[in-house]
């Protein structure tokens, strides 16, 4: 049984996917010269053309294919996980989204070093934005390789690594040719026909079931080895102590990291003012909060249609129960939609992706610790533009080398350290006036710090038979998901260094800008 | 003028206070903004308006994440400490913690919107106040 549809449809769907947007990116970036432009397309995209291109951004591949592939073979802790991607928006939409807008223009780095000595802090958010960057892209790309294998049907090592190599050198172009005009209009694109998608094949299968939740979860339970059980918690988290614990520090991480993630705080530069930022994320919460029930539909339905064995045994396992799903509703065709909707969902998060690495490098890095602020705006973007190439290569090498590892795994391992390095350090520098530089060096290098340490120390490294180093142990952190302690490490950091260092009276001024700005958006034009 | 006697006026008086001295400029062109057309943000951060806008700011936001933490860490923790507990049939095979878990949702819309709501009754007036009285734009 071709349980894959066909190829060359599949790849012909992508292939128009992409012809289409590379060309709407390049009509809507002709204009890409200023600064402004390439990092934050002018500050012109509307609340609710930002707040799709912001949800755009969460539906990666890891949480389309991941979590409905994670509730299809583990019911309920593949629900659990879900849902602390649509309440981490909360964080984003009161305590960060709006004083962001009204501080920064471009990065992280501008918001954080804005009352700070420049050059030390905006060296420190650079490295920050660049580790965590490299963790997240690293996890799209790993999951290219597998999606690859199971909608294009190759399986040679080398096959998936030229397309992944492909699937790169794409991303790159949109972020050459569009910079974030560009990007910003393949991520609303991409999660319009997303939530399309989901949508359709959640009316469908509730139709199928005389629109019973309880009845598509009965059927699940049938074809699923676990029976009624896996309704339950425990079918993949387990029930040991450490394992619950496990669970209870990425559950921790998800709902803290997300809106820290500095390619999404970078989507906050897009639109003209603070309300309209404010605009965004509700509309992100909105579409999110859809998707995520589609989701759950879509997950139990492919328990109950496709069969959790079924799905296992496929070439890309638990990642192929929605595509397999699309399959058996909708036959070759829809699969063919599905994949490519997949596909282009990888393409745009990792442009995004190297769009924030890249601004943070040249505008942080080059433009105010090398050039002093002194730096040429055209020869800045050039920079941008080199670094997003280097990127890319980066990123290619990565994904190669990463082809066939944990996806999930590594998306929460981003999520630890953006929640460690960035959350303490913005709600500090917004909402505490004595914060000073020391702190803010503290927070970022010991959240950055603690948290990579405890994941070389963890399972996740060595010692277990998932581990990357399975033959060696070399573990002591029994966790595989160091945010419990990475992220309260770093605000009790931040805190600390602060009181026992000295206040910096020359500072003053700009804190009193800063407060006003952040909370009152006057000035913020200026 | 003494302290004791302002208090209906109190925002004209505090700016005096700062001043130090009492001045018969028209009150509108005086000192939010400094001669080079940038504004003095130490002297609006203490404006009436302005800490009226942040204490409104601050008393919803920080109770409000703290609630939302605590609704969400107290479904994460029943489902990994209290599995019989959430494992409860409610409707048909569907149990409580599914339902709970959807309640998440749930919270998270009527929080968001009402927050915006929020902000555009106390939050965005306020602030069109102090654009006003400081003569900032934003």
């Amino acid at each position: 049984m071709p349980t894959t549809g066909n190829p060359v449809l599949n790849l012909s769907v992508f292939a128009v996917f992409v012809l289409i947007t590379l060309y709407i990116v390049y009509r809507a970036s002709s204009r890409n010269v200023t600064a402004s432009d390439y990092y934050a397309a002018g500050s012109s995209f509307t609340g609710a053309q930002n707040g799709v291109a912001l949800s755009g951004d969460f539906l990666s591949a890891a949480s389309f294919l991941g979590i409905s592939g994670g509730i299809a073979a583990h019911g309920y802790d593949g629900f659990l996980y879900s849902v602390g991607w649509v309440v981490a928006w909360l964080v984003g939409l009161l305590l960060i989204a709006e004083g962001l807008r009204n501080t920064g223009r471009f990065t992280v780095g501008d918001v954080l070093a804005f009352r700070m000595k420049q050059r030390p802090v905006r060296a420190a958010a650079a490295n920050a934005t660049l580790v965590i960057s490299f963790f997240y892209m690293i996890a799209q790309m790993a999951g290219a390789g597998g999606l690859i294998a199971l909608l294009l049907n190759v399986h040679s090592k080398w096959g998936q690594a030229l397309l992944i190599a492909v699937v790169g050198m794409v991303m790159v172009l949109y972020v050459l040719v569009g910079g974030m005009k560009g990007t910003t209009w393949v991520q609303i694109i991409k999660a319009v026909l997303l939530l399309l998608c989901v949508t359709l094949m959640t009316i469908f299968l509730l139709g199928k079931f005389g629109f019973s939740l309880s009845a598509i979860m009965q059927q699940a339970t049938e074809n699923n080895k676990l029976g009624e059980a896996v309704l339950d918690p425990g079918a993949k988290y387990g029930f040991s102590a450490m394992s619950k614990l496990d669970f209870v520090s990425l559950a921790l991480s998800l709902v803290l990291g997300i809106a820290s993630l500095p390619h999404v705080l970078m989507r906050f530069y897009t639109v003209p003012n603070a309300s309209e930022a404010r605009r965004s994320v509700v509309w992100a919460t909105w579409t999110m909060v859809i998707f995520y029930l589609c989701t759950l539909v879509i997950g139990f339905g492919a328990m109950a249609l496709v069969g959790t064995d079924t799905i296992a045994a496929a070439p890309g396992g638990e990642n192929s129960a929605a595509p397999l799903l699309a399959f058996r509703i909708g036959g070759a065709v829809l699969l063919g939609v599905v994949s490519a909707v997949a596909f282009a969902t990888i393409l745009a998060v990792v442009a995004g992706l190297t769009l924030a690495a890249s601004a943070s490098f040249a505008h942080d890095v080059y433009a105010n610790v090398i050039k002093r602020g002194n730096a040429e705006p055209r020869r800045e973007i050039r920079v941008a533009r080199l670094t997003a190439i280097v990127v890319g290569v980066l990123s290619i090498l990565g994904g190669i080398a990463a082809n066939g590892q944990n996806v999930a795994f590594l998306v929460s391992l981003a999520l630890a350290l953006a929640a460690s390095a960035n959350l303490s350090t913005i709600l500090y520098t917004i909402f505490w006036r004595r914060f000073n530089t020391t702190g803010t060096l503290w927070s970022i290098y010991g959240g950055l710090g603690s948290c990579l340490v405890l994941i070389i120390f963890s399972p996740v490294m060595s010692g277990a038979k998932t581990s990357i180093f399975p033959d060696i142990d070399f573990a002591w952190f029994p966790l595989g998901n160091p945010g419990l302690v990475s992220i309260p490490f770093s605000f009790l950091c931040g805190f600390l260094a602060t009181i026992f260092s000295k206040r910096e009276p020359e500072m003053a001024g700009k804190a009193a800008e800063m407060e006003v700005r952040a909370i009152s958006g006057i000035g913020a034009k200026a | 003028m003494t302290k004791a006697m302002s208090s209906p006026g109190e925002t004209q008086h505090e700016y005096r206070e700062i001043r130090g001295f009492a001045s018969f400029d028209d009150p509108a062109t005086l000192s939010y903004v400094d001669s080079n057309g940038k504004p003095n943000f130490e002297l609006i951060r203490q404006t009436d308006e302005f800490r009226t806008l942040r204490r409104r700011l601050t008393t919803f936001v920080f109770p409000m994440t703290a609630l939302f933490l605590t609704s969400y860490l107290t479904f994460v923790l029943l489902s990994a400490y209290a599995k019989d507990f959430v494992s409860t049939k409610v409707v048909g095979v569907i149990n409580l913690g599914i339902l709970l878990g959807l309640s998440q949702f749930v919270t998270s819309i009527i929080i968001t919107l009402g927050y915006a709501r929020y902000a555009k009754r106390r939050l965005d007036p306020q602030r069109k106040l102090l654009a006003e009285k400081t003569g900032v734009e934003e």
